[in-house]
């Protein structure tokens, strides 16, 4: 995984994206058309590599830091949200984008994802969306579907599956999409538009399991997706109607999108002075005197 | 002059204003010149139950709650009740007269001091404010008793209630006050010793705010929480000091996003900091280790609580001591240390973020309730405001590095160079999973033995760097004593005092106390260990927690123990009484008995 930050000439391409590790994912994994568009959407934004961080949290998907030139969090299960909610508020003037899978960021992280949601963080989130527990060689994950037989669900599972973007919708998110990973040219647009939006960016990714899954893969989805069209984003209940549409067909695209809500940062006074990493530490005499005077 | 001490404490509900009447009390005193340090014993409700505080008043520097109570204030009918028996003799109890029905309170030892607050209240029209005036009016009463100056408290009600409430309530209050004061002088004798006043005018102020304000001194710009007794307090402070002193503080979801907030805000180049208890700690225990991996200076405060589970949230314990040892899976260098006094975590929390930034690991701070809840006066030019801050070897610039930038190059010292993100010239990316020099995962390498062995050995060669930056215990009192009392954390402040009783009454006892707790240095520590004489463990638990650690780390094994796990902080007499009875030998274990229900 070394990473060796090459200057870049002229405006970054994905190439100076690439990290010298190549990834370790099954061939013909999803995911590797979401890292290949995270790469041209990184490059896309014009900025060094050392002005993006990607966090992370475990799974197939959340190695994905590893095989990017950028700064890069590999964090606890679930945690991603967390720790990059903390980076973010610290230097907010870093593009902070958080990976990971539907059974890091729905299943344990399920309350960081809610919270991220409502407090608008500026984050791009990206969750490539296999409905499998795969790096735990295949259980049943937060968005398996009824029947499906899986390791931990030999007689078919039982349980409902959560609906990501809905959830995005009706928790706060501000940027609300669904693509699929081998949908690239959508992709990259919805990781740029999504790094540009101020305020907290959600992207769940159809990202197919070849090994555990694979009676699911692409075929499978290509015929089923569709562009969502004629759409207004900027309506809250009409994102939500075709968010929660069931049948054969998913859709894919811009669900939503608010642009009048402030992110978190925005909303923070402490930060006019800059990012708070940045900013003189400790207390000043005068502050330090006027404290102690409260307490006389 | 001889020394001044006297103890009040107030008896009521929840609600009545207890904690206000405490405060106005505290930081009268502290006008005064004189020194405090209070106890709350609260139960886990907002209106209903019961509240007794107690307030310890000393011409001297003081930090526990005594042992004897010389006056009460009962604000309602059950305290009345409760309390009576709690008074020295020769002490004094006030009360509201209209709290007694049938039959007045009977101890013919003591000073009864009954008030008549209908009568001196009844020009207040509305009825909330009268009731919420009574404990002014008693407060008035006990002025009056111990010598002190009525103007005082008059000062101090219009600065607290004229902005926030008016010019009505502080006339209320000033009435009640006064009928109170003037009442007392016609009718009651005043203690024998009174209230001097003395230079300089003290500071006031809680124990988890003190440790806020030294967290805000060591430069944390970064402060976020689970709302948890008896931690909260440090938020609270946080929050009302955010703006003024820029640092963000937020409030999360649960103490794991917490504490992984906090290590995302310091791999960012914050000093970041948390605090919480026992349950909440126990939720950020995975992501100690993940701070210690990635490692990232993190600090997180521990406000013990009785355990185990939810266990007693408003009670004291020094339960945790093996939770934060053991918290987090695999071995991993980290620094524990305990406050031994409210002012001393003001010092602790730079201190420890000096080494937790030098050695690039998780430092936890463990406080308990009484040092955390407790009120104490200080004063003011003692607090350093501009303590050293020294981040380590942190790289913020391109070309601090020569070469490949490698974030966990391996040193003699185990402590790699951190570059924090947005540097350029320094990508790289920090892993949960362990790794090799320049952050690759070992595991992609089908783990590689060699790798993981010399990563290991490098952090892990932190821990010797620690170890011999943090001072070990020094004896107190005399050399050559019959016995040694052993103690740690809060308990410094109770235990002094304790030895000094048991020397007074001709058993030379002297004391050692442990401030930073892991890593131990052995040969230190025996050392000193081997000046002690019959040597007696103190502490706020059941299993001896700190023996057992103690005994694990240096083979030292103590003659007895002194343990109590009730809920209740110990008193001095608490600690003498079981010296004696251990060294009459037929036990090597005391637990003593709290004469003080709530």
């Amino acid at each position: 995984m070394a990473k060796k930050e090459r200057p870049i000439q002229g405006a970054p391409t994905a190439r100076d994206f690439k990290g010298d590790v190549n990834p370790d994912w099954c061939p013909g994994c999803g995911d590797f058309g979401v890292l290949n568009a995270l790469q041209n959407a990184y490059a896309k934004c014009g900025r060094g590599n050392h002005d993006h961080l990607t966090v992370s949290g475990i799974g197939c998907s959340s190695n994905l830091p590893g095989f990017i030139n950028t700064y890069g969090m590999h964090t606890l299960h679930g945690r991603s949200l967390a720790v990059a909610t903390g980076a973010k508020l610290a230097n907010h003037e870093m593009n902070v984008v958080v990976t990971g899978g539907d059974g890091d960021g729905y299943g344990i992280g399920g309350n960081h994802f809610i919270h991220t949601m409502r407090k608008n963080v500026d984050l791009l989130y990206i969750v490539m969306n296999n409905e499998t527990y795969g790096l735990t060689i295949g259980q049943a994950s937060p968005t398996t579907v009824v029947g499906e037989s899986t390791k931990s669900t030999p007689f078919g599972n039982i349980e409902t599956p959560l609906n990501p973007v809905a959830m995005a919708i009706v928790s706060g998110a501000t940027y609300v999409a669904r693509a699929f990973s081998s949908e690239r040219d959508q992709l990259v647009e919805l990781m740029y538009n999504g790094m540009q939006h101020k305020g907290f960016a959600f992207i769940d990714v159809i990202s197919p399991c070849i090994t555990w899954k694979d009676d699911e893969i692409f075929d499978f989805w290509k015929e089923r997706v569709n562009f969502l069209e004629n759409h207004d984003t900027s309506d809250k209940a009409t994102a939500l109607e075709q968010a929660v549409k069931d049948g054969h067909d998913t859709q894919i695209g811009l669900f939503y999108h608010d642009t009048s809500r402030p992110s978190l940062d925005q909303m923070e006074p402490v930060l006019e002075d800059g990012p708070m990493a940045h900013q003189p530490l400790g207390v000043t005499p005068e502050q330090g005197a006027a404290i102690i005077q409260r307490m006389m | 002059m001889a020394k001044y001490d006297f103890v009040v404490a107030v008896g009521g509900a929840p609600g009545q204003g207890i904690e206000t009447l405490g405060k106005s009390l505290g930081q009268f005193c502290a006008r005064y010149g004189l020194h405090v340090f209070t106890y709350s014993a609260y139960q886990s409700l907002i209106r209903g139950g019961h509240t007794f505080l107690t307030i310890r008043i000393s011409s001297e520097p003081v930090a526990n709650h005594g042992d004897e109570i010389d006056l009460i204030i009962a604000l309602d009918r059950n305290s009345l009740e409760k309390h009576i028996p709690h008074v020295r003799p020769g002490g004094a109890l006030i009360y509201n007269s209209d709290d007694v029905k049938k039959q007045a309170p009977e101890r013919d030892d003591i000073q009864l001091c009954p008030i008549p607050y209908k009568e001196f209240s009844s020009g207040i029209e509305e009825r909330k404010l009268q009731r919420a005036c009574l404990n002014t009016c008693l407060l008035g009463t006990a002025l009056n008793l111990v010598g002190a100056d009525l103007k005082v408290l008059e000062e101090m009600i219009i600065s607290a209630f004229l902005k926030r409430k008016g010019q009505e309530t502080v006339d209320a209050n000033i009435t009640v006050a006064t009928a109170g004061y003037e009442h007392a002088a016609e009718n009651f004798t005043p203690f024998d010793t009174q209230f001097v006043k003395q230079e300089p005018a003290l500071a006031f102020g809680e124990g988890n705010g003190i440790m806020a304000m030294g967290g805000a001194a060591a430069g944390v710009k970064f402060y976020c929480a689970y709302p948890m007794s008896p931690s909260t307090g440090v938020l609270h402070w946080m929050a009302a000091n955010a703006r003024n002193l820029n640092i963000m503080v937020r409030q999360c979801e649960d103490e794991i996003s917490v504490i992984n907030m906090v290590i995302g805000a310091a791999h960012a180049g914050c000093r970041a900091m948390c605090a919480t208890s026992g349950g909440g700690f126990a939720l950020m225990s995975e992501a100690i280790g993940s701070a210690a991996m990635m490692e990232i200076p993190i600090v997180v405060i521990n406000v013990q609580r009785g355990g185990p589970s939810t266990g007693l949230p408003t009670k004291t314990e020094q339960g945790d001591l093996w939770q934060l040892m053991g918290a987090s899976q695999g071995d991993f260098p980290k620094i524990i240390v305990a406050p031994i006094s409210i002012m001393d975590g003001f010092d602790t929390i730079p201190e420890l973020f000096n080494l937790t930034d030098k050695f690039q690991c998780p430092g936890m701070v463990l406080s308990d309730l009484t040092l955390s809840m407790g009120y104490t006066t200080f004063d003011p030019d003692s607090i350093n405001w501009q303590p050293k801050i020294d981040r380590g070897e942190l790289i913020t610039e391109l070309g601090q590095t020569e070469g490949e930038y490698l974030r966990y190059q391996i040193t003699d010292s185990g402590i790699s160079p951190r570059a924090i993100p947005g540097t350029p010239g320094h990508v790289h990316v920090v892993a949960t999973d362990d790794h090799d020099e320049d952050g690759g995962l070992i595991s992609d390498e089908f783990t590689n033995p060699h790798k993981r062995r010399d990563i290991m050995e490098k952090r892990q060669r932190k821990m010797e760097g620690i170890v011999k930056l943090l001072p070990p215990p020094t004896l107190e009192g005399p050399e050559d004593a019959e016995v040694t009392l052993i103690g740690w954390g809060s308990t410094h402040s109770v235990i002094s005092e304790a030895a000094q009783a048991l020397t007074e009454e001709g058993i030379v006892t002297n004391h050692i106390q442990f401030k930073w707790l892991y890593p131990m240095d052995e040969d230190a520590i025996n050392e000193v260990l081997a000046k002690s004489g019959h040597t007696i463990i103190v502490e706020c638990n059941y299993t001896g927690q700190f023996a057992r650690f103690l005994r694990g780390e240096t083979g030292f094994k103590a003659n007895g123990h002194i343990r109590k796990y009730d809920g209740e902080p110990f008193m001095p007499h608490h600690i003498v009484d079981g010296a004696r009875e251990l060294l009459i030998g037929k036990t090597d274990l005391y637990v003593p008995y709290q004469e003080i229900v709530v």
